[in-house]
């Protein structure tokens, strides 16, 4: 069933968009939040459980430390105040994602509010996110829908449940509702996600992989007519997994919306499923009745209450923010403004830094994610940063070809051995015996070969020409499969010529 | 004076995943209506220098080192469960739930 669509010129001459981003990130601690079960993805099902975890009666739970500072190292960055005292809450409900029949959270007092996150668009201007909230919560575990269609819970005959991910410490990071974004929504919904992904991956508090769901996006969209200031209702959009579906959803919303709403229809406040191949929304289950999580004070946990003292120590714990690495990055490299926007719409920014921080110089570290690692994303459909590829493990690649150990043609060939997942560059260059052949006796009698199959080429170069060598060099090197020191072959050229 | 209807009983019920039977609805709604009337008994002593609590130990901020402790295997997590399939728990089918 497809929806009708207004077009979206249409939709911004008539109404005003609103957005709310709620942002689930999944902390990579060593542990769960309230036990010690590992944290750690895809591992074999309910092999990371315990009687607390599984909700078991007489288990209790008792707050990993790690994870509390970790959000509040996340509220600080985002410029939010922290509570001085705050509580969790059970959330109750009947699911069986849940093993607890309740989820802890976070309600009615946060650890972090009240903060702000500035968002870079591709145009180079700055939009200000207002913060309302971060807060602590445990993550769900996984449901399998056995039976029905695409794993999808409708027409399911029964349902799995591996709890390795019930517990996982979890913080969630809503928005207040974004006015004033208009034809630029989508793209400000994307930009935020991408910068508080970069944010938290400087932080080094998760790995914040959206492909893996440890970090997702709920988009809440919702229209006005121009010149009213009363929001219209509102849908939300789950399953948004990755930065280009968020801003998918949100226009395509706007415009569902907007056909819904010149027709004289009106929409219903709904969870809707986000649809990455066609990238439409579909209405989830809709509740006969109104939600009732009847919160309450969770009595297994005491309350937090953060000193001034603990609060400025974190403080002072926060690393080079992005933005601040931004301004660093333009003076240090110096780049203009467009280069550092490409880079950064590029998501090439951090991973470069990284690169120079792993050792490597900035001209060859841009170089590689900019051209090389650039073409994998676009043939491979992923994000520079979902590479299976480190900022180290480049800068690797890159010390050997300055040591001489690696051509640039042999570079690309252990980049590829990395993507491949064969393996660190080291091993990569051992397992296909990529190094370069520096051997003057091997290299010897592949220059002799050469010349001998060219002899007037051997000619040319004897009577002066020595840019006839390059021919000779290129023999070589494809007679070497690309592993030859390019350098040293030449050198024994004209060494042998004029023998 | 708390009053609680049988809508409310209802309400509740269902909440909890209980079935109750139309007499029930009557019983239950007195029953409650003892009990919150009692446990609001609570209020008439708490004066407005008492500020509502949730625990019963004063203490803040008890934490657990982020260290990994054994758990239970899957054999072990999965042996209370009513049905299993490839080491999962397995539930009836879950629709219009929230
Ligand atoms: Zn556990």
């Amino acid at each position: 069933m497809t929806a009708a669509l207004m077009d979206y010129d249409e939709v911004l001459e008539r109404f005003d968009p609103v957005l709310g981003l709620e942002v689930h990130v999944e902390l990579s601690t060593a542990t769960k939040m309230f036990c010690g079960c590992a944290n750690v993805f895809g591992t074999p099902p309910n092999t990371q459980v315990c009687p607390t975890c599984l909700g078991l009666p007489g288990a209790l739970p008792v707050l990993n430390g790690v994870a509390v500072e970790s959000a509040m190292r996340i509220g600080l960055a985002l410029n939010c105040s922290i509570a001085p005292w705050c509580r969790f809450a059970r959330k109750n409900y009947f699911y069986p994602d849940m093993p607890k029949n309740f989820q802890t959270s976070q309600y009615d007092e946060p650890i972090a509010v009240n903060g702000s996150l500035a968002v870079e668009l591709s145009d180079g201007s700055v939009f200000t996110v207002a913060i309302e909230r971060a807060h602590m919560e445990e993550d769900t575990g996984k449901s399998l829908h056995v039976g029905g269609a695409d794993g999808r819970i409708h027409g399911a005959s029964h349902s799995l449940l591996d709890y390795n991910r019930a517990g996982v410490p979890l913080i969630e990071v809503v928005t207040k509702p974004i006015e004033g974004a208009g034809a630029r929504a989508p793209e400000i919904a994307r930009a935020y996600v991408t910068a508080l992904r970069d944010l938290l991956r400087a932080l080094g508090v998760s790995d914040v992989r959206m492909d893996q769901g440890s970090m997702r996006c709920d988009a809440n969209v919702s229209l006005m007519p121009r010149g009213s200031s009363t929001f219209g209702t509102r849908t939300e959009t789950k399953n948004v997994n990755s930065l280009r579906s968020v801003e998918r959803a949100v226009r395509y919303e706007m415009c569902r919306q907007g056909a819904v709403l010149a027709s004289g229809g009106r929409i219903v406040q709904e969870t809707r499923h986000f649809d990455e191949a066609g990238g439409t929304t579909s209405a989830g289950r809709r509740k006969e009745t109104s939600e009732d999580y009847r919160y309450f004070p969770e009595p297994d946990l005491v309350p937090i209450a953060p000193s001034d003292a603990w609060v400025q120590r974190l403080r002072a714990t926060l690393p080079e923010l992005p933005w601040q690495r931004r301004a660093r990055a333009k003076t240090e490299w110096g780049l203009s403004d467009l280069e550092l926007r490409d880079l950064v719409n590029a998501g090439a920014l951090d991973l470069i830094a990284a690169t120079v921080d792993a050792g490597a110089p900035a001209a060859e570290a841009r170089s590689w994610w900019v051209s090389y690692l650039s073409q994998q994303t676009n043939s491979r459909g992923v994000e520079l940063a979902d590479l299976p590829i480190t900022p180290a493990q480049v800068a690797r690649v890159i010390a050997l070809v300055a040591e001489g150990a690696l051509t640039n043609n042999l570079a690309r060939q252990v980049v590829d051995g990395v993507l491949a997942k064969e393996g660190e560059p080291d091993e990569v260059v051992a397992a296909h015996g990529l190094a370069v052949v520096s051997d003057d006796a091997a290299l010897t009698a592949a220059v002799e070969q050469a010349l001998a199959a060219a002899p007037d080429i051997a000619d040319k170069i004897r009577g002066g020409k020595l840019a006839a060598a390059g021919a000779i060099v290129g023999a070589v090197m494809k007679a070497t499969g690309g592993q030859a020191n390019a350098q040293r072959v030449r050198e024994l050229v004209l060494a042998l010529v004029s023998a | 004076m708390p009053t609680i209807s049988r809508a409310e009983v209802a309400h509740l019920a269902r909440l909890a995943r209980l079935a109750v039977t139309e007499e029930e609805l009557d019983l239950f709604a007195s029953q409650l209506e003892v009990i919150l009337t009692s446990v609001a008994r609570v209020g008439e002593v708490a004066a407005a220098d008492i500020p509502p609590t949730s625990h019963a130990v004063g203490l803040t901020d008890v934490f657990r080192a982020d260290v990994t402790r054994p758990g239970l295997t899957q054999q072990q997590a999965l042996s209370g469960a009513y049905a299993t399939e490839d080491g999962r728990f397995r539930v009836p089918r879950i629709l219009d739930e929230s």
